[in-house]
C-alpha cells in the first residue's frame, strides 16, 4: 500500500498535502483499493466552506457509496475538473493525477496524522 | 425482444370464451351513467396482438429473469423465500380482481366490497397479533414507504406533544433506506457505531442522547444476522427524553412467533410484506411495507381507516374518515391490495404455529450454511446467528479473489449470487440468507458449490476472474455500465 511520507492523513482515508497556506485534499491509495472502480465523485463546489471533520462530499463505486470529510476546515478554491469525466483516476493515481480539492486554510488542522501512524489504522 | 406496443399489429387478437353476463346487468353501457363529452370517442391504443404472440413475449420475459421458482436465490437481507401458489389462488378470486377501488367510497359501495374490506380488517388484526401492536396501516406500498410514513408519524406524535425534536439516531449497520427516510421526513440523521461484538450499546446511545432526539431506528436481527440483546436497555434509555423506537421489520423472519416488538417496546414497525411474509419480491411483484404502531401512535395513522360495525347481528366493515389527528393518505385508495390478500393467504395456511417454526428453519438453515462454511470463509462475528450471516473473503485477497469474483462464479453454478459488499462493516462481505423454505439437499449442493469455488479460488484465480463463462453475457462492464448509462427497452 503506497503512504507517501510526506503527506498528512485523517482517519477517514483522506490525505493533506500543504503548500503555504493551501491544502491540496485527495482520497488515499487503500481507500480506492476497498472502494474498487469508482464510478461517480460529488464534490463541493468552489467558493464552500469546509469544516473539518463535516461530510464535504460522496465518492461512488461499483461495490458502495462512501461518504467523503473534510480532513482540514477551510473555503474550497480549485476543484479537480477531470473528476467529472475521469473519475477512475481516483483509482491510478490518487495522489497525483487523482486530486480532489485545493482549500484555503481558515484554521489550524488539529486531527491530521503522520503517515506513520496512518499506516498503524490500517 | 420487442416490447408489446412493437409487436402490435391491426386486428390481432386472441379468444377468450366470454362468460354469460349476468341478466341483472345485460343491456347497462356507460353511456347510461356517464355525460356525453366523457365517453371515449375512438378506442383506446392497446396492443393487437395474437394469443401466441402474447404466450411467448410473457414467457420470453420470464426466462430473461432469474426467480426463485428457478433455483436457489441466498440474497441476504431479502429474504428470497418460496411463493407459494395457493396465495395466488385466493389474489386470483374474481371478487377480488373485479372489485373496482373505489366502489368502497360511494354511496352504498361499501356493500358491494364487504369481502375486500374484510380482508383489509383482518389482516391489520393479525399483524398486530404477531408483532404486539396496537394497530397497523397496510397503505405504504413497500418498506422504504412504510419508514417514511413511520417517521412522519413519529413527527405527529412529538408534534402533538408540542415535543421540539430534530434528530433520529441510526446504527452503522443499519439499512441505507433508514438515515434516507429519516432525512426525507425531516430530520437530522446521527450515525450510532456498533461495538466490536457487530451490536449496539447502550451507553453509545446514552452519549448521543438529549432532548432533540425523536427516535431511534433498529433492525433486529441486524444485518450482520446478529440479535440485539440490549434492547431493554436501549428502550429504558429512550423513554426518559421521550425518544421512539422503531423497528425496521426487513429481518423480521427470523422471529417471528418467538419475539413481539410490541411487547419489547417499539412504538413503530414497519414490515416488508414481499419478504416475511411470502409474496412475489422485486421484478416478480409489488412490495407491501404496513406499518404497526403503539397505543399512543394509533390516532396518527393514515386514513381512511376500515372499522368492524359490532351492532346489529351481522357485523359489518366501513371506511371511516373522521381521524382528525391522522397524517393523512399515503397512497391512493388502500396500499397494493393483491399482495396483502397473499400475505393474509400465507398468515392463515400457517397459522401462529406454522409462522413460529418458519422462524425456526430460517435460522436453522442459517446456521447450518455457517458452519458448513466458517473454516473456508470467515465469519467475524461468529456467534450463533439468526436467518442470515455476512461472511468475509479477505483470505483469498492475497490470491486477488474478491467477494465479486466468487459471486460471479456462483453465477456460473446455476445460483443468484449473495448480498456483497454490504454490511459495509465487512471487508470483502458475501451476506447469505438461505430462508426456511429451501431443503438440506439444496443448503448441502450450494455449499460444495461454493467450497469447490473456494477451492479453486486458492489453486487457480485466473479462473475465477474470467467467471462467468456459461452464461449468454461474459463478465459485464459495471464500471463503465455505471458511468455511461444507456437506457433502452430492447431486450
Amino acid at each position: 500500500m503506497n503512504i507517501p511520507a510526506d503527506l498528512k492523513y485523517c482517519e477517514t482515508h483522506e490525505w493533506v498535502r500543504m503548500e503555504g497556506e493551501t491544502a491540496v485534499i485527495g482520497i488515499t491509495d487503500f481507500a480506492q483499493d476497498q472502494l474498487g472502480d469508482v464510478t461517480f465523485v460529488e464534490l463541493p463546489a468552489v467558493g464552500a466552506t469546509l469544516i473539518e471533520g463535516s461530510e464535504m462530499g460522496s465518492v461512488e463505486s461499483v461495490k458502495a457509496a462512501s461518504d467523503l470529510f473534510a480532513p482540514v476546515s477551510g473555503k474550497v478554491l480549485e476543484v479537480n475538473p477531470a473528476l467529472e469525466s475521469s473519475p477512475e483516476l481516483l483509482n491510478s493515481d490518487p495522489y497525483g493525477q487523482g486530486w480532489m480539492l485545493k482549500v484555503q486554510l481558515t484554521a489550524k488542522p488539529a486531527t491530521l496524522i503522520t503517515a506513520e501512524e496512518y499506516q498503524k489504522l490500517l | 425482444m420487442k416490447t408489446v406496443f412493437a409487436q402490435s399489429r391491426p386486428n390481432r387478437q386472441g379468444v377468450m370464451p366470454a362468460r354469460p353476463a349476468s341478466s341483472k346487468f345485460s343491456g347497462v353501457t356507460a353511456a347510461m351513467f356517464l355525460p356525453e363529452e366523457l365517453l371515449r370517442k375512438t378506442p383506446p391504443a392497446l396492443p393487437q396482438l395474437a394469443e401466441l404472440d402474447v404466450v411467448r413475449h410473457f414467457t420470453g420475459l420470464s426466462r430473461l429473469n432469474y426467480s426463485v421458482d428457478g433455483n436457489f436465490y441466498p440474497l441476504g437481507s431479502c429474504t428470497m423465500k418460496y411463493n407459494p401458489k395457493f396465495a395466488e389462488v385466493a389474489a386470483a378470486l374474481p371478487g377480488f380482481t373485479a372489485a373496482h377501488p373505489l366502489l368502497a367510497q360511494l354511496p352504498g359501495g361499501e356493500d358491494m366490497v364487504q369481502g375486500s374490506l374484510e380482508v383489509i380488517w383482518e389482516t391489520e388484526k393479525l399483524l398486530c397479533e404477531l408483532n404486539g401492536m396496537d394497530a397497523f396501516t397496510l397503505q405504504p406500498m413497500a418498506g422504504a414507504q412504510g419508514e417514511l410514513t413511520g417517521a412522519l408519524l413519529i413527527a405527529a406524535y412529538h408534534k402533538a406533544k408540542n415535543n421540539k425534536k430534530t434528530k433520529i439516531i441510526c446504527p452503522d449497520s443499519a439499512h441505507g433506506t433508514n438515515p434516507a427516510s429519516a432525512a426525507l421526513a425531516g430530520y437530522e440523521v446521527i450515525n450510532l457505531k456498533s461495538r466490536d461484538d457487530g451490536l449496539v450499546d447502550p451507553d453509545a446511545l446514552a452519549e448521543l442522547l438529549d432532548d432533540e432526539v425523536a427516535a431511534l431506528m433498529m433492525t433486529c436481527p441486524n444485518t450482520l444476522g446478529l440479535f440485539e440483546k440490549h434492547l431493554p436497555a436501549l428502550v429504558q434509555k429512550l423513554r426518559a427524553v421521550d425518544a421512539l423506537l422503531y423497528y425496521d421489520g426487513a429481518n423480521l423472519n427470523a422471529i417471528m412467533g418467538r419475539m413481539r416488538v410490541g411487547d419489547v417496546g417499539f412504538d413503530v414497525v414497519h414490515l416488508n410484506l414481499h419478504k416475511t411474509m411470502s409474496t412475489p419480491h422485486g421484478g416478480g411483484g409489488p412490495g407491501s411495507g404496513p406499518v404497526g404502531v403503539s397505543a399512543r401512535l394509533t390516532p396518527f395513522l393514515p386514513g381512511p381507516r376500515v372499522v368492524k360495525n359490532t351492532g346489529s347481528a351481522d357485523s359489518t366493515f366501513a371506511l371511516n374518515y373522521d381521524l382528525p389527528q391522522s397524517i393523512g393518505q399515503v397512497t391512493p385508495f388502500y396500499g397494493h391490495f393483491g399482495v396483502y390478500i397473499k400475505a393474509l393467504a400465507y398468515l392463515l395456511r400457517l397459522g401462529g404455529e406454522g409462522l413460529s417454526r418458519a422462524s425456526d428453519y430460517a435460522v436453522l438453515n442459517a446456521n447450518y450454511m455457517r458452519k458448513r462454511l466458517e473454516n473456508h470463509l470467515a465469519v467475524p462475528y461468529s456467534d450463533l446467528c439468526m436467518h442470515e450471516f455476512a461472511a468475509s473473503a479477505t483470505a483469498y485477497e492475497a490470491s486477488g479473489v474478491r467477494a465479486l469474483d466468487i459471486a460471479k462464479a456462483l453465477l456460473d453454478k446455476g445460483y443468484h449470487a449473495p448480498t456483497i459488499y454490504f454490511p459495509l462493516i465487512v471487508k470483502e462481505c458475501l451476506m447469505f440468507e438461505p430462508t426456511e423454505t429451501e431443503s438440506k439437499e439444496t443448503l448441502d449442493r450450494f455449499c460444495d458449490d461454493l467450497l469447490n469455488i473456494l477451492e479453486q479460488a486458492r489453486k487457480d484465480p485466473d479462473a475465477l476472474h474470467a467467471a462467468p463463462v456459461s452464461l449468454p453475457v461474459r463478465r459485464l462492464d459495471e464500471t463503465r455500465a455505471a458511468r455511461e448509462m444507456v437506457l433502452s427497452d430492447e431486450l
